[in-house]
């Protein structure tokens, strides 16, 4: 591992000293994000067929209920808190020109300790620990692991912000900072609650009624925001312009729509309780907010798309700038419906149906999946210093992945505008039309579609897999050609046959 | 620290600075991209002036259209309080079976009893009426245990079946078990089950072991011929319908310690034009009776 540890960049600017990086945690966290995709997406076909085959839930450990945040948690802190950790790691590494702020073993420790407060999380949501929040379920003394571990990984990416050689600091790591930052806070807040007793592990929220409500949406809303997109926008930066081989689009944007999005994406959580207890005018400002965030999360897409000018070729021949791509563009398609969704007169169609889950997955399928298999086909690579086994092998991901996404999103965003027009549908006399279980059983079929999708989803993450797994066990690529093989994009799509 | 170039592929300068060969070009904001935030901003100025906005401690700015969703909300109950005052003023003092007779006021019956049905039976009698064998009676069929005229409809949902009210319909059978032995019993379903015309035995039924203690125990609600009687709510005997099931055993077990409906009194939830609508509705779901009168009139 150490040997490998030593992979310089040929784009360094010149040193005095051989810079090494340290990137032994960030191989385990790139494995962990491969992991976590294969678990978090098999528990969501797991509940996805338990919608349409109800008698799965055949046992309360592995009831729809307890299970669902297993999926959740498994995708979004797992999948997407690997993906983050090891790209935060390596880019700012890069981009800094600096070795990554304290020392190996403590970075290797970062990595178990999270993958074992996860593991244990899940186990706990099974045997009925939580705090019913969603994407805040671990209970309190999860919650204090987690906070200490988090202000960790704050000082380990400051403490190399603050060593870099580089007079500027990249905009891949503002986004990384202020997912980091705004994470601390909302998981701080949220989670504020007092045990029962000292020695139990079910606590109380100190927030109650509808404040409760107001300040679970604004933590879940901007984890959304900040985690799975500031810090998502974070590695499109990194990857997408040393993918395509081409400069960031524009500078000017960048700035404009980082501090844009920064500042309005932390008010859009009321959009969540539309039609509720909550106050007019907090409504209002959910709306109002949401709707001013449409440009600045479309900028993050400009930026990245038209990154591409010159470099548009690379889609027909290059799997890895495809995933890149396409990602951006579902980044673009979610964040405009989201503001749309968001607006009042759409919330009373759409809120509480399908068509919410639609949404949310294509978003979080298209967009940061699909980022994070584009950031892992490039680091493993560089990382294991060697080719990657299959380049077809890719291709097969590629597609298995988006058609099982369409399959997804049309059969949710279907089901869901049918459920919020039966549920509104009054015959001649002023009666509604359908009773509840009528909506349901509409659903059925698809359901069972939605699940055909997730199976594609997940057999795409197997193959990725398979051949992350080969190309990491294949011949390492010797290390008079290593620098250029690992600046180049092309060289991390030679097969290694 | 680069130094700043010329991308000839886009035309535009970069900053100058590089971060591990990343460069960035000076390209200015999109015009189209910014011209889309100020009307989006714009349109945030706008529905701030139009909506309860901005907070004044226990107050809020009222905004131009005076909507709050509080109020919004109580209206279109009042609205729908009112249409159902009117429908209910409509079916008020009418005979049901002048309900079912007239064109519209029978398909204001029908709509407002469906709708009702998909929020009060359904639980049980299942979603087309079809009830479930073995806990729920169907309401599709012929075969009513407590009358399936109108009157007798209206009188099962507004009273309910042996609930705790005053007026609910209320029968027993007592639990044979406790009387007899299992062969008697047995016997005793096995004349049950030759009561059915199609049965092999039907006609030779007298000379079965079971036909004494039939007579004996069973014939004053059911029958001599086993086809009960509504006032009872005992069920017909003689045809294939079977709530708790038709086989040897199942009948041994009714017998032995009999299973008995209980359905609430709809009338202490529901109100009197509701109720009219759902008797119209079960009535018209396919085993409506005729009243005496048109039953006699028919013969």
């Amino acid at each position: 591992m150490s040997a490998q540890a030593a992979t310089a960049s040929a784009d360094a600017s010149p040193q005095t000293q051989p810079l090494t990086y340290a990137d032994d945690a960030i191989r385990l966290f790139t494995l962990g994000t491969v992991a976590w995709a294969f678990i978090g997406m098999t528990a969501g076909v797991f509940i996805a067929a338990q919608l349409a085959f109800p008698w799965l839930n055949f046992h309360e450990w592995i009831n729809f209920g307890r299970f669902r945040p297993v999926h959740t948690s498994g995708v979004i802190l797992g999948f997407g808190g690997n993906a983050l950790l090891a790209t935060s790691f390596y880019v700012v590494q890069r981009t800094c020109q600096t070795r990554l702020f304290g020392p190996q073993w403590f970075h290797i420790a970062m990595f178990w300790s999270f993958q074992l407060v996860l593991l244990a999380a899940a186990a706990s949501y099974l045997l009925g620990y939580t705090q019913s929040k969603e994407y805040a379920e671990p209970e309190w003394f999860f919650d204090i692991i987690i906070t200490l571990w988090w202000v960790a990984y704050l000082v380990i990416f400051v403490g190399t912000l603050i060593r870099r050689k580089e007079p500027h600091i990249y905009v891949a790591n503002w986004f990384f900072l202020a997912f980091i930052l705004a994470v601390a806070m909302l998981h701080t807040v949220n989670n504020v609650s007092i045990p029962v007793s000292l020695l139990s592990a079910h606590s109380y929220s100190v927030y109650s009624g509808v404040q409760s409500a107001m300040i679970q949406w604004w933590y879940g809303h901007n984890m959304v925001g900040f985690f799975l997109t500031a810090g998502f926008i974070g590695i499109m930066y990194y990857f997408v312009p040393k993918q395509a081989e081409r400069p960031i689009y524009s500078y000017r944007l960048s700035i404009v729509h980082f501090w844009a999005l920064i500042f309005l994406y932390i008010w859009a959580g009321p959009h969540h309780l539309h039609y509720t207890a909550l106050p007019d005018w907090a409504q209002t400002l959910g709306v109002v907010f949401s709707v001013m965030l449409w440009m600045p999360s479309w900028g993050g897409m400009v930026n990245g798309i038209m990154t591409l000018s010159g470099a548009w070729h690379k889609l027909r021949t290059d799997p890895i700038m495809r995933f890149l791509v396409v990602s951006v563009a579902f980044y673009g398609m979610s964040t405009f419906e989201g503001p749309l969704m968001s607006i009042k007169e759409v919330n009373a169609l759409s809120h509480y149906t399908d068509w919410t889950v639609g949404h949310v997955h294509s978003g979080a399928l298209g967009w940061v999946a699909f980022i994070a298999f584009g950031a892992v086909y490039y680091l493993v690579p560089r990382l294991w210093r060697r080719n990657l086994h299959s380049v077809a092998l890719i291709e097969v991901h590629f597609w298995l992945a988006s058609i099982g996404i369409l399959l997804y999103i049309t059969a949710m965003r279907v089901s869901g505008i049918t459920q919020g027009l039966m549920w509104r549908t009054y015959d001649e006399n002023g009666f509604l039309l359908y009773t509840f279980s009528d909506t349901v059983a509409m659903l059925s079929p698809y359901y069972i579609t939605r699940l055909l999708g997730g199976i594609l989803f997940v057999a795409g993450v197997v193959v990725m897999a398979y051949n992350i797994v080969r190309t990491i066990t294949g011949p390492l690529v010797a290390r008079t050609s290593s620098p250029a093989a690992a600046a180049s994009p092309e060289a991390g799509l030679t097969p290694a046959e | 620290m680069g130094k700043i170039e010329k991308d000839p592929i886009t035309g535009q300068y970069t900053t100058g600075h590089q971060w591990n060969g990343i460069r960035e070009l000076r390209t200015p904001v999109p015009t189209w991209w910014m011209l889309v935030w100020i009307a989006s901003i714009a349109f945030a100025v706008v529905y701030v002036f139009l909506l309860p906005s901005i907070p004044l401690g226990d107050r809020t700015t009222a905004g131009a259209t005076g909507y709050t969703a509080r109020l919004t909300l109580e209206a279109r109950l009042e609205d729908v309080r009112a249409e159902r005052e009117a429908q209910g003023a409509l079916l008020a003092d009418v005979e049901l079976a002048d309900i079912a007779a007239d064109p519209e006021l029978s398909v204001l019956a029908f709509n407002g009893g469906r709708s009702a049905f998909g929020v009060n039976c359904i639980q049980c009698h299942g979603a087309g009426g079809g009830g479930q064998i073995g806990q729920f009676p169907s309401l599709i069929d012929d075969d009513w245990l407590w009358g399936g005229t109108l009157d007798d409809i209206w009188f099962s949902i507004t009273h309910g079946i042996r609930n705790e009210t005053l007026d609910a319909r209320f029968s027993l059978m007592p639990a044979y078990g406790d009387f007899y032995e299992q062969d008697d019993i047995g016997h005793l379903a096995d004349y049950v089950l030759a009561l059915n015309p199609s049965s092999a035995e039907h006609a030779t039924r007298d000379q079965l072991p079971g036909h004494e203690i039939y007579q004996l125990e069973c014939t004053a609600c059911h029958g001599e011929n086993g086809l009960g009687d509504p006032i009872f709510g005992a069920p017909n005997l003689s045809d294939a319908v079977w709530l708790y099931g038709g086989e040897r055993e199942e009948l041994v077990a009714q017998i032995t310690n009999p299973q008995m409906g209980v359905m609430p009194a709809f009338g202490e939830r529901l109100d009197e034009a509701t109720i009219k609508m759902l008797t119209i509705y079960v009535h018209s779901l396919g085993g409506g009776e005729g009243s005496e009168a048109e039953t006699a009139s028919l013969d």
